[in-house]
């Protein structure tokens, strides 16, 4: 048979594999998937094995293509998900002092929510805005959400409507406009946080529902920043952090607190080091620590597991790699 | 029922684009560049939508004929109006040049905003971060901190030495260039682990749909 065949039937049975799996978990075959402990030593010790070999094809002169690195991180990310393994993820300083300023706050508090995200950031994200809402809600904190960037405001109804579900918050019935309210999204990037240093209202005459900013008991007082004990940003780019520092820390006195991308965190850990910022979480490992700090793990620590396996696999491939490069260096060397 | 349905919809069109997309490990197909050409699409279709009824219809049509009779027009919303409209005068190239008008006042309400801000914040404060006592004030700082403290003068001080061109980088010189190169390094090379870390994230995040929300084998 010809390699195209193969690729043919290869996707058709993968298609076949989806359609059951999707279809049995519907009808109840199957609760889920999770390896027992043995079975996850086991395929750990099969795919380091599989690396060796990796490594000593590489050594003979037989280097993997592209596509096997992309299947092993594949796997490596995939399969810890399936893994009854759990990871502590030491606190860092900075989290910790997000934390602190968490803890100051009493009941009653008015915080500022500010999701500045869009879906693909979510994994990193979502998990930190998840855990924040949940400990404001357990601690009577009431909560004011805004967002700069179009899809903010959805991804915090996400979050709601997760955190709400729980037992023991829809136990504390929660009233919208009174405990919680989602500004929604206001267009124009810094100028907004400007704008809101004199006038909340100017930039959200009505919330995300269309109910007007007067009609909301929760902000109908709030005219500026000095009506907000904390805040704390989301965010994933620009506008985002680094705005919310330079306007509304530095110009207006805020107290802000940030959960960022891993691709951006590096960029803001002078803030924290300055006091601009009061804490920052970085990445999945942010999200983890929170969630280890509020005492709820969720997505961000199970995320965790995998991403280390994900981080294991690519530091092996990079060593491989680098074995590749010396070995040919030395063979152009004796040609 | 119609609910439930549009839900599996939902659920196997959302994985045909992500496998779509991911195919493109494999190499370049049609698949992929289905899922990119739809991807771009709806983006520009929705970012279109999104500030169409944000700032056209919600900021600048309900601002000169508010809803609520109660509240006065905002005439001066018309200045702005006019400076959009002015903008998309590049189309008809006779008159193109009044675009720049508008960009001008872009560019300038921008700059004047953003020089303050940022010499304030990020050169002043970040300055006088730097040149803290290394020690803390009345000696007080940790041995971690003042590792930190002199971590941070050498590192800035170097780096800056590695960017001064006006001099040859020999002697001490050189060798102050060269604590510099590795602060940068360093610094480059934190960057790239967290972007890797980053990158990470969104493939778990997906994967994540594929094994929980779509296949359910995951909680």
């Amino acid at each position: 048979m010809s390699g195209r065949i193969y690729r043919y039937l290869a996707v058709v049975v993968a298609v076949i594999a989806c359609v059951l799996l999707y279809a049995g978990k519907r009808v109840g075959w199957y609760e889920d998937l999770m390896f027992p402990t043995w079975l996850s030593i086991l395929v750990c010790i099969l795919i380091a094995a599989s690396m060796l070999w990796i490594l000593y094809r590489t050594i003979k002169g037989k280097p993997a293509e592209r596509r096997i690195v992309f299947l092993y991180v594949g796997i490596a990310v995939s399969l810890p998900l399936l893994m009854t393994i759990s990871l502590h993820v030491p606190i860092s300083s900075e989290g910790q002092l997000l934390y602190d300023g968490m803890k100051k706050l009493q009941p009653g508090s008015k915080v500022l929510v500010s999701f500045d995200y869009d879906p693909p950031s979510a994994p990193e994200l979502q998990p930190m805005a998840v855990a924040f809402i949940r400990y404001c809600f357990e601690h009577d904190i009431k909560v004011i959400i805004m967002g700069l960037w179009p899809q903010g405001p959805q991804q915090a109804n996400l979050a709601l409507a997760k955190i709400l579900a729980e037992p023991e918050i829809k136990a504390k019935n929660l009233v919208y406009g009174v405990d919680y309210v989602n500004l929604g999204f206001q267009s124009g990037n810094e100028f907004v946080i400007q704008r809101m240093g004199s006038d909340f209202k100017s930039m959200f005459p009505t919330d995300y529902r269309g109910t007007p900013y007067d009609s909301l008991p929760l902000v109908r007082n709030i005219t500026n920043y000095s009506g907000i004990d904390y805040s704390f940003n989301l965010s994933a780019g620009y506008p985002g952090t680094r705005e919310w520092v330079l306007i509304a820390v530095d110009r207006f006195g805020l107290i802000l607190g940030a959960g960022n991308t891993a691709v951006q965190t590096t960029g803001m850990y002078p803030y924290v080091r300055s006091g601009q910022l009061k804490g920052i979480l970085g990445g999945m490992s942010g999200a983890a620590e929170i969630e280890e700090l509020t005492g709820r793990l969720g997505k961000g620590a199970q995320f965790m597991v995998a991403q280390s396996f994900g981080h294991m696999v690519m530091v092996v491939f990079i060593v491989i790699g680098n074995v590749a490069y010396f070995l040919h260096e030395r063979k152009k060397k004796r040609t | 029922m119609d609910g439930v349905i549009m839900h599996h919809v939902a659920l196997w069109t959302a994985a045909f684009l992500t496998l779509g997309i991911i195919s493109f490990l494999y190499r370049d197909n049609a698949w992929y560049k289905f899922c990119e050409a739809v991807f771009i699409g709806i983006s520009a279709g929705y970012w279109f939508v999104s500030y169409f009824w944000d700032n056209l219809y919600g900021k600048l049509w309900l601002g000169i004929f508010p809803t609520d009779p109660t509240q006065p027009p905002d005439y001066i919303l018309l200045i702005g109006g006019a400076l959009g409209v002015m903008m998309l005068l590049r189309l008809i190239p006779k008159i193109g040049w009044l675009s720049r008008w508008p960009l001008a006042f872009i560019v300038g309400a921008t700059a004047g905003l953003n020089l303050i801000i940022y010499f304030a914040s990020n050169v002043m404060v970040q300055v006088e971060d730097t040149i803290r006592p290394l020690f803390g004030a009345n000696y007080a700082a940790s041995a971690y901190d003042i590792v930190g403290n002199i971590v941070v003068a050498v590192g800035t001080f170097t780096a800056l030495i590695y960017f001064f061109f006006s001099k040859e980088h020999k002697g001490a010189f050189g060798g102050a260039a060269k604590v510099g190169i590795f602060v940068l390094m360093v610094t480059f090379g934190a960057s790239f682990g967290y972007t890797v870390m980053s990158r990470i994230s969104l493939l778990l995040g997906r994967i994540d749909f594929l094994m929980g929300d779509w296949l359910g084998v995951i909680k």
